[in-house]
């Protein structure tokens, strides 16, 4: 069954903020096999201009994906989460993500389509530290592929 | 933020070091605990096979993390990415063997977006098992 367009356009709640660990980070580092020291060495994350070891530029999508969690298990949305997979994705960033950071995400239904029985959704997450300041937008496009006839 | 390469001296068309990356099951589950994904059809054969998958399949956004390194190593700072985009266009298929699977990478440098702003966007290319993995890959990043 398609879903209800009335969700485009919405907006959920800011998630609590996310405390981005530079064990974390490193641990993330280590797990995508990337030696880059401005990962893990705060020196080497200084002399490129940055306040303390920043993360890779993916590392942010396990704090945006938790957060369109909201949208995902919002049972009045009706998205059948086991037949999700994952689209598209793109982050636009403002500053990279950094240890100490207090990262807020705020999601949005950007967009609902249906093709070929696949309901196709698009969410916007809008991630902030705890001043207010824009970091990086997730986009990220799901798509629920149709339920196979029994 | 300082990348290492000058928006001076770089031209359309110019190719970026291309690398290939290794991915083994212990990969996989290496970097489930680190992004908290624990889908299993990254880990569990029997459940990957069940919905109808070859083998279990590495994360999407495992996949997008390697290619993008081919720009970070380049420019430099991680932090010179300003904008990352990927289509998650086939599987990256991870047998249960020591070798496990190879995803790699290519880029090329499409277009020179601003001089002032000194923003360049790479295309990337990711490949495995001679299958295009990631379409439309993007990058837009930023030069010294």
């Amino acid at each position: 069954m398609a879903l209800d367009q009335s969700f485009v356009g919405r907006t959920y709640p800011p998630t609590d903020p996310y405390e981005v660990g530079r064990e974390k980070i490193r641990e993330f580092a280590e797990a995508i096999g990337d030696p880059n020291p401005a990962y893990t060495d705060t020196e080497a994350a200084k002399a490129l201009g940055h306040s303390d070891v920043i993360a890779p530029p993916t590392f942010v999508f396990a704090i945006t994906f938790k957060a369109a969690g909201q949208v995902i298990e919002d049972p009045q949305l009706g998205l059948d989460y086991s037949r999700v997979v994952h689209g598209d994705q793109k982050f636009a960033y403002t500053r990279p993500v950094r240890s100490g950071d207090r990262l807020s995400v705020t999601s949005t239904i950007e967009a609902i389509r249906t093709m070929a029985g696949n309901d196709i959704i698009d969410i916007r997450g809008e991630v902030h530290d705890e001043a207010g300041e824009h970091v990086v937008t997730a986009f990220t496009k799901l798509v629920a592929r149709a339920a196979k006839e029994a | 933020m300082t990348a290492k390469i000058s928006y001076d001296d770089v031209e359309v068309g110019m190719e970026l070091p291309a690398q290939t990356f290794p991915v083994s099951r212990a990969t996989l589950v290496q970097y489930a605990g680190a992004s908290g994904d624990f889908n299993p059809i990254h880990w569990n054969e029997k459940f990957a096979k069940e919905v109808g998958l070859p083998d279990v399949i590495a994360h999407g956004m495992f996949t997008m993390a390697e290619a993008i390194r081919v720009v970070t190593d380049w420019a430099g700072d991680p932090g010179a990415v300003a904008e990352y985009g990927v289509r998650f266009t086939k599987p990256v298929v991870v047998p249960n063997d020591e070798t496990g699977a190879l995803i790699e990478v290519s880029a090329k440098v499409a277009a020179k977006l601003d001089d002032d702003d000194r923003t360049v966007r790479v295309d990337l290319t990711a490949m495995s098992a001679g299958q295009k993995v990631l379409g439309m890959s993007r990058a837009v990043v930023r030069l010294a």
